[in-house]
């Protein structure tokens, strides 16, 4: 697939790769989910639906190479042959600031916790495009849900990884703010590989390239508009999507 | 509880002591007026100032030594798994042992001085720095370690700059017990065998019927808990602050 991956946010990043993860987890001897086959393409956004419980953040964590307690048998390729772990930023529901360092110490963890200094042209052009030059000086606890998760992308954004994974990063947020938020991390994430994890149609349908939604028994494909991310809520081909992932969420299974 | 309320509690305390002292006629050698209290306490001033910086100085090394002590222990802990498996029964051990028991025999080892004194409030504090401080570290939330983990952060690094800095609030919890407990520490010392301290002036002026010195140097030690209780509360909270 070709890709042409906007400039925006990226400074040294190599090109991103396309993921691919096969195979089936256990828990306790209990099947998680079977035998799947989840393409994440290059420099897109892919979307992971499913009901609670099914293993979506299980997947996540796996690419991540974060522990986690499922027996897992399969493996998890890139194109480019390199592994994924160590090239994977993550933002979860919650926002994971420390509280005991202010929004700039936050923006600048990584940095700090690899005993490195943090590339100072780079978090000035970070804490620009997140609008965040104000609350430098401010410490998690005085800041609203909206800039709380502001400062996690920001964050995110300076380890400057090629694959992104989103583990609901959206749904702690009002809806207003969320919309924003959404729109705001599809400009700044732009041509790095994204695998978001979601329970909400809505939000699959309007940011997704890709869509798999995971039930206990198989992975199912959707279809999804070729427009450009974030789309209009009200759009029709959005709304179709939308409703053809209820459809697969709500099925009672054989 | 602010300090105007216990100013005002404080002053009824002594109200109803002074009015039944004056009233029942009891012997000030069995229990003597706040006025003698008040009066034995600015004559005696020196004499009690003098052993009161005694034991001040015993509460406070204590406290730095038991802290610091406790800190490293609960890093350890944290640390090492064999330090788990050796450390962690002494711990809990060190705990089932009466500390009062030990009093006579630290003084055997250690003399008379304020070195014995100094290791009784390290013993009685330790316990309860290393267990609250060590649970904290055991207890970041699992999400700043996830995200650790992904900024490729070191095993050492995860432990002085997330857990450390996530378990300074239960350290403080650890901190504002010891403060309750080193003043004790001090005075049962004291009480066993010392020269000087508040805890053998109490046992001095018990020993001679003086009664009225008796309660000033109990007022003077529970002054200087309090104020020790407040100092190290505020310092909790500076570490605990978000």
């Amino acid at each position: 697939m070709a890709v042409a991956p906007a400039a925006t946010g990226c400074t040294n990043m190599t090109a991103a790769p396309s993921l691919r993860f096969r195979g089936r987890a256990r828990i306790d001897g209990q099947p998680l989910f079977p035998d799947i086959d989840l393409p994440i393409a290059a420099a897109k956004w892919t979307c992971l639906l499913g009901p609670s419980g099914v293993g979506k953040t299980t997947i996540l964590r796996l690419i991540a190479g974060l522990s986690c307690a499922v027996d897992f048998t399969g493996q998890i390729t890139t194109s480019d042959g390199h592994p994924s772990m160590g090239r994977v930023a993550y933002m979860a529901q919650s926002d994971l600031l420390f509280p005991w360092l202010d929004v700039h110490g936050n923006i600048g963890l990584g940095a700090r916790l690899r005993g490195e200094r943090p590339d100072q042209a780079h978090m000035r052009d970070v804490i620009a495009r997140t609008g965040l030059a104000d609350h430098l000086r401010k410490r998690p606890s005085e800041l609203s849900g909206g800039q709380r998760q502001r400062t996690a992308l920001a964050r995110t954004l300076m380890e400057d990884r090629p694959i992104i994974l989103l583990d609901e990063p959206f749904s702690a947020l009002d809806a207003r703010t969320r919309a924003e938020m959404q729109e705001l991390t599809v400009e700044l994430l732009a041509g790095r590989t994204v695998l978001l994890v979601t329970h909400d149609p809505a939000e699959a349908a309007r940011l997704a390239h890709g869509a798999h939604v995971l039930m206990p028994e198989r992975l199912h494909p959707i279809d999804l508009p070729d427009t450009p991310i974030a789309r209009a809520i009200d759009d029709p081909a959005t709304i179709r999507a939308q409703s053809q992932m209820l459809g697969v969420l709500r099925q009672v299974p054989a | 509880m602010t300090w105007r309320h216990g100013l005002i509690s404080g002053a009824v305390l002594l109200v109803v002591w002074q009015i039944v002292v004056s009233l029942t006629d009891i012997a000030p050698f069995i229990l003597p007026s706040p006025s003698r209290v008040a009066a034995t306490l600015w004559t005696s001033r020196v004499l009690i100032l003098d052993n009161a910086a005694v034991t001040l100085a015993e509460i406070l090394l204590g406290m730095l030594l038991g802290s610091l002590m406790g800190m490293a222990t609960a890093v350890c802990l944290t640390a090492s798994r064999p330090a788990r498996i050796v450390l962690r029964p002494i711990l809990v051990f060190s705990q089932a042992v009466p500390v009062f028991a030990l009093a006579p025999l630290l003084t055997f080892w250690l003399g008379y001085g304020i070195g014995s004194k100094i290791v009784m409030t390290v013993l009685i504090i330790y316990f309860p720095v290393a267990s609250a401080f060590f649970d904290g570290l055991t207890r970041t939330p699992p999400g700043f370690l996830d995200l650790a983990r992904t900024m490729g952060a070191s095993p050492w690094s995860t432990l002085f700059r997330v857990r450390f800095p996530a378990a300074l609030p239960s350290l403080g919890t650890g901190l504002r017990l010891a403060a309750v407990y080193a003043p004790i520490g001090a005075v049962i010392g004291e009480w066993v065998g010392a020269s000087r301290g508040l805890g053998y002036l109490m046992l001095l002026a018990n020993g001679r019927v003086k009664t009225d010195l008796l309660f000033a140097a109990i007022l003077v030690l529970a002054v200087m808990t309090v104020c020790l209780h407040f100092a190290v509360d505020r310092f909790a909270r500076w570490l605990s602050r978000d």
